[in-house]
């Protein structure tokens, strides 16, 4: 019992080490490093719902990052919208187009459905790409600072705060929605979608709910993404960037936010870390990424745990 | 419980040992100067990217042999950003915060560049980048400064060339990357300007093998008398073999992304008869022996060939006279403190490097003239300077 | 009067020119998508692993051709070695990263295939360096003229392998003991072990066959493409393209998925828009999925309840 009931021990500890990072972060660059953490994790947490709770593969998620940070991009920059709106809108768009595209992919399975997600997240990096007018093509595109009402994060701290309290949020309410009815039905599904049908759960309800919810924090983390650096170039929505975010889920463990958040710290940080391996770099890296995943298939939370267990008698 | 330890724990060593792998640096009796740089070595440009790493490597040793800088050894710290903006704003981020260089050289896509622009202005640290993009220094940013010449001159060229031989209606193919796009985009602008009419305006795709429906397109849309492809890499060579393959016969232009000779023996003789801009550089032996370039160029390419056995690059050269301009001033200055040296790079007078000669100025950031940007044309699996 | 109908022939033989370039074109990269293509269809046969390695394959059978050449080696010798090489190179991430795990969920292995994939690439920069590198094509370079378009002799090359391969492995599954062994597996591997056949052995196997498919379409098509380390990633992109397009794990469904998306891009390209040449393959395929969810050839699956 003791370990999964009190979620709310989880977010206190999460909270806890929010509060004590400022204290042994030494310069801004480490503040960058962890903030770029917390908008992956954001990104994560949604989608491990996704994928660990719904079961659902999906390779696209980086087009709706993307978009999220290009609508926020555009708006703010070329048509002098407030940031807030601009977002807000960017998350609306991105819901009502996951919405549109949910029925269709979703009825795919497995692979089919990995194909459908991918090719859709290339389209919209390809459109990224090509509309040069609106996007600046390939070189990217610069993004006023965030601001509302005049005020405006301009150091690392202060955005380290924000995205902070904003990945509370996102998840405090992954671990609600977990805990919901419709956690249970998501659940479920994930075990059996024929069962959970047969027993009177609207399987493609749920899932198109857990996927539009997913692309929206993926947007909304873009947009927070493109003020925060100022500068974004349409590989924010490459294929490889949703792979990336996949991988932070898995590697963390499916089916654990907490483990998307270590997914989320480890890809984010590990290339920092290999640079001293120089040439090597790459190797290294897809040598790691398969030996954790080879040796802890669950991922590195979930093993870990079950290890711990294992060890206490 | 574990969990939520073990979740903690991660947070809280993690940082610290990001510390222990960044404290590379060797101990050295003097002060070292620290030159910091970011580069595409892997990714979609690493063509430009490699050359560049193994330059500076090259110079820095070259540089500490000779006793450094003023007197104080140089230290290279260099980080491959991938060709991705993102990674680039991170590791130039890690440079100024953590290793906190005195100078920045790199760069090598102008998307890179423009992502951390913002940051290296706000941090004011002198930094050249290596891209050939004409926004980077114009409008002119404070600490902004790069060595290539801007891709707008070399479409200029390419036009100027192309009218002087009667040919005004211009068949484009572009790749899908910045380097492409921004040439496609410097083309459209510069046409109508230079009495010029683009007649078609193809792309292909990211690591595309075959390019002839659209060269085929080309071929059979009326009036084109040249053809210009924009792009870097393989397929550089693959459109000047798909050219010959169907036929198509107009004079046949390409950029600077193909100066290097990797483009020539990819192309397996298709190449011939292709003109495009270079840096005086690739060209150093045809130079009259009067050319200011003359002798720096040599030097650099025979120093670059002998040590990594692979022939010379333009791009390379970007990052030689990004290194030398960087060590002059700092000569100049006396020491490396950021806004002296940031003013006495913009001083850089009758600087002789690989790209051509600098003179630089509070309102010209690059500050090279057109002279050491040649037109040359493959002949015989080598490159021919027009006159 | 009598300039028009004159007029319209030269029309008629220059689109047909036209349309003849772009099948040229498209069916020389079809036929190596599809030869990808077939190497997940294999691969997802044996084990149900999608192998994200796979176009990875096709880099090393190429560097390695150019690697081989370098040191003198006849041209057939080399191309041969080269498929050796990476044969090897298959069989060993079936051993070392994929037998390992192989009861890990469908996601976990797809990472661990992505990591191989990232692993091999970064490999190949340290053995090989991150330049481009030309083959020589296997028969010359001369274009041969069809109609008025232009086909390569490497082309050829291309397409004549693609049959064959085609022929011997409908000779392999449908004549041989390991072949049909490897269908049984496909089709129930627990069954299958109890009829005593290895499975162990049939999951190395279709790696290997995978990986010498790859490594065919590598070196047939780095006259044409050139060769770099990064040269299989968009490859084994649009060969997952082609097996999904088929019908997941029906070799012959890969084919055709390879040919159409081949065929389709270069159409686009010719005849709509360059600029959205990629997107109108992905397109397609969205749209056949929605339409038919288990692609074009895909076995209506049961599901595990």
């Amino acid at each position: 019992m003791g370990f999964w009931q009190p979620r709310r021990a989880g977010i206190l500890a999460l909270a806890a080490v929010i509060a004590v990072l400022p204290a042994v972060l030494p310069n801004a660059f480490y503040y960058d490093v962890v903030i770029l953490v917390g908008i992956n994790a954001i990104v994560c947490v949604g989608l491990n719902l996704l994928i660990g709770y719904g079961g659902q593969i999906s390779l696209g998620h980086a087009g709706f990052f993307g978009l999220g940070a290009y609508f926020s991009a555009v708006l703010t920059g070329t048509y002098d919208w407030p940031p807030l709106a601009a977002l807000a809108t960017g998350a609306v768009s991105v819901g009502v187009l996951s919405f549109i595209v949910a029925r269709p992919i979703l009825k795919l399975k497995g692979h089919y459905l990995a194909m459908g997600t991918l090719g859709m997240g290339i389209i919209i990096s390809i459109a990224l790409n090509q509309e040069v007018d609106i996007t600046g093509g390939p070189d990217g595109m610069p993004v006023p600072a965030f601001a509302i009402a005049g005020w405006e994060p301009s150091s690392e701290q202060t955005w380290y705060w924000i995205v902070a309290a904003l990945l509370m949020i996102s998840v405090w309410l992954a671990l609600n929605l977990i805990d919901s009815p419709v956690g249970r039905a998501l659940r479920s599904v994930h075990g059996s979608e024929v069962a959970a049908s047969v027993a009177g759960v609207d399987v493609t309800r749920y899932k198109i709910l857990i996927f539009v919810v997913s692309a929206v924090m993926a947007s909304f983390a873009g947009s927070l993404y493109a003020h925060y650096t100022g500068f974004i170039t349409p590989d924010e929505a490459s294929f490889f960037h949703s792979i990336e975010f996949v991988t932070m889920v898995v590697l963390g463990g499916m089916a654990s936010t907490f483990g998307s958040l270590v997914g989320a710290a480890i890809l984010t940080i590990l290339p920092q870390l290999l640079t001293v391996l120089h040439d090597f770099e790459m190797l290294a890296f897809g040598a790691i990424l398969m030996g954790t995943m080879i040796f802890m298939r669950k991922g590195l939370v979930p093993s870990l745990v079950d290890l711990a267990k294992r060890a206490r008698p | 419980m574990i969990g939520r330890m073990l979740v903690r724990l991660g947070r809280a060593v993690l940082p610290a040992l990001m510390l222990c792998g960044a404290t590379t640096a060797t101990l050295q009796a003097a002060e070292p100067v620290k030159i910091g740089s970011f580069l595409a070595v892997t990714g979609g440009a690493s063509f430009l990217g490699d050359p560049e790493k193994k330059t500076l490597e090259m110079y820095v040793d070259a540089i500490n042999a000779d006793g450094g800088i003023n007197g104080q050894p140089v230290e290279l710290i260099l980080y491959d950003s991938g060709t991705s903006a993102k990674q680039a704003l991170t590791f130039v981020k890690r440079l100024i915060e953590q290793d906190e260089v005195d100078v920045i050289v790199g760069g090598t896509t102008s998307g890179e560049t423009m992502a951390v622009i913002r940051e290296v202005e706000k941090a004011g640290v002198p930094f050249i980048s290596l891209a050939g993009a004409g926004v980077i220094i114009d409008p002119v940013k404070k600490w902004v400064f790069k060595t290539p010449h801007t891709d707008r001159l070399a479409v200029q060229k390419i036009f100027d060339d192309m009218k002087a031989r009667g040919l005004t209606q211009v068949a484009l193919l572009s790749g899908s990357g910045g380097f492409d796009k921004s040439c496609r985009k410097n083309a459209q602008e510069l046409a109508p300007e230079m009495g010029m009419t683009i007649v078609a305006d193809e792309s292909h795709g990211k690591g595309d093998t075959d390019m002839t429906p659209q060269l085929t397109k080309i071929k059979n849309t009326d009036g084109v008398q040249a053809f210009l492809y924009c792009g870097f890499g393989a397929p550089t060579s693959i459109v000047a073999k798909n050219v010959s393959q169907i036929g198509l016969t107009v004079p046949h232009y390409q950029t600077q992304g193909s100066a290097s000779m990797k483009f020539i023996q990819g192309a397996d003789g298709a190449a011939e008869g292709a003109r495009l801009p270079v840096a005086a550089l690739l060209v150093v032996d045809q130079l009259p022996d009067d050319h200011p370039q003359k002798q720096v160029a040599t030097a650099y390419r025979d120093a670059y060939e002998k040590k990594y056995g692979e022939s010379v690059s333009a791009f390379g050269g970007h990052a030689y006279d990004g290194l030398y301009i960087v060590a002059q001033a700092m000569e100049r200055a006396g020491g490396t403190d950021k806004e002296t040296v940031r003013t006495e790079i913009e001083n850089t007078k009758n600087f002789i490097g690989a790209d051509g000669v600098f003179n630089m100025s509070a309102t010209d950031h690059l500050g090279l003239d057109t002279r050491s940007f040649v037109m040359v044309e493959v002949k015989d699996g080598n490159w021919k300077l027009l006159q | 009067m009598a300039g028009k109908p004159l007029f319209l022939q030269w029309l008629l033989i220059s689109v047909l020119a036209e349309f003849l370039q772009f099948l040229f074109s498209g069916v020389t990269i079809g036929a190596t998508y599809a030869l990808v293509g077939l190497g997940f269809a294999i691969i997802y046969n044996a084990s149900h692993v999608i192998n994200f390695a796979q176009g990875e394959f096709v880099m090393i059978s190429g560097m390695s051709t150019v690697s081989l050449l370098a040191v003198g080696m006849p041209l057939p010798v080399a191309l041969l070695l080269a498929v050796g090489i990476t044969v090897v190179v298959g069989v060993a991430l079936e051993k070392f990263a994929v037998e390992p795990a192989r009861n890990a969920s469908v996601v976990t292995l797809i990472i661990i295939t992505i990591g191989a994939s990232i692993f091999l690439r970064g490999a190949a920069e340290v053995i090989w360096g991150r330049d481009f590198h030309s083959v020589p094509a296997f028969s010359g370079s001369e274009p041969i003229i069809i109609g008025g378009a232009a086909l390569l002799p490497q082309s050829l090359w291309v397409i004549g392998a693609t049959v064959v391969v085609i022929i011997a492995l409908r000779w392999f599954f449908g004549r041989t003991r390991t072949g049909k062994a490897m269908l049984a597996t496909s089709y129930n591997p627990l069954v299958a072990r109890l009829m005593g056949i290895n499975t162990r052995f049939i999951l190395s196997l279709s790696f290997g066959l995978a990986a010498m498919l790859g490594a065919l379409a590598g070196i047939l098509i780095a006259p044409i493409s050139l060769t770099y380390p990064s040269v299989g990633v968009m490859l084994g992109l649009k060969g997952f393209c082609a097996a999904i397009l088929g019908g997941l794990g029906n070799p012959m469904g890969a084919i055709l998925g390879g040919l159409i998306v081949g065929v389709s891009e270069a159409m686009t390209a010719g005849y709509i828009s360059s600029a959205y040449k990629d997107a109108v393959a992905f397109v397609i395929i969205l749209v056949v999925l929605v339409m038919i969810p288990n692609g074009l050839f895909g076995v209506k699956g049961t599901e595990r309840v």
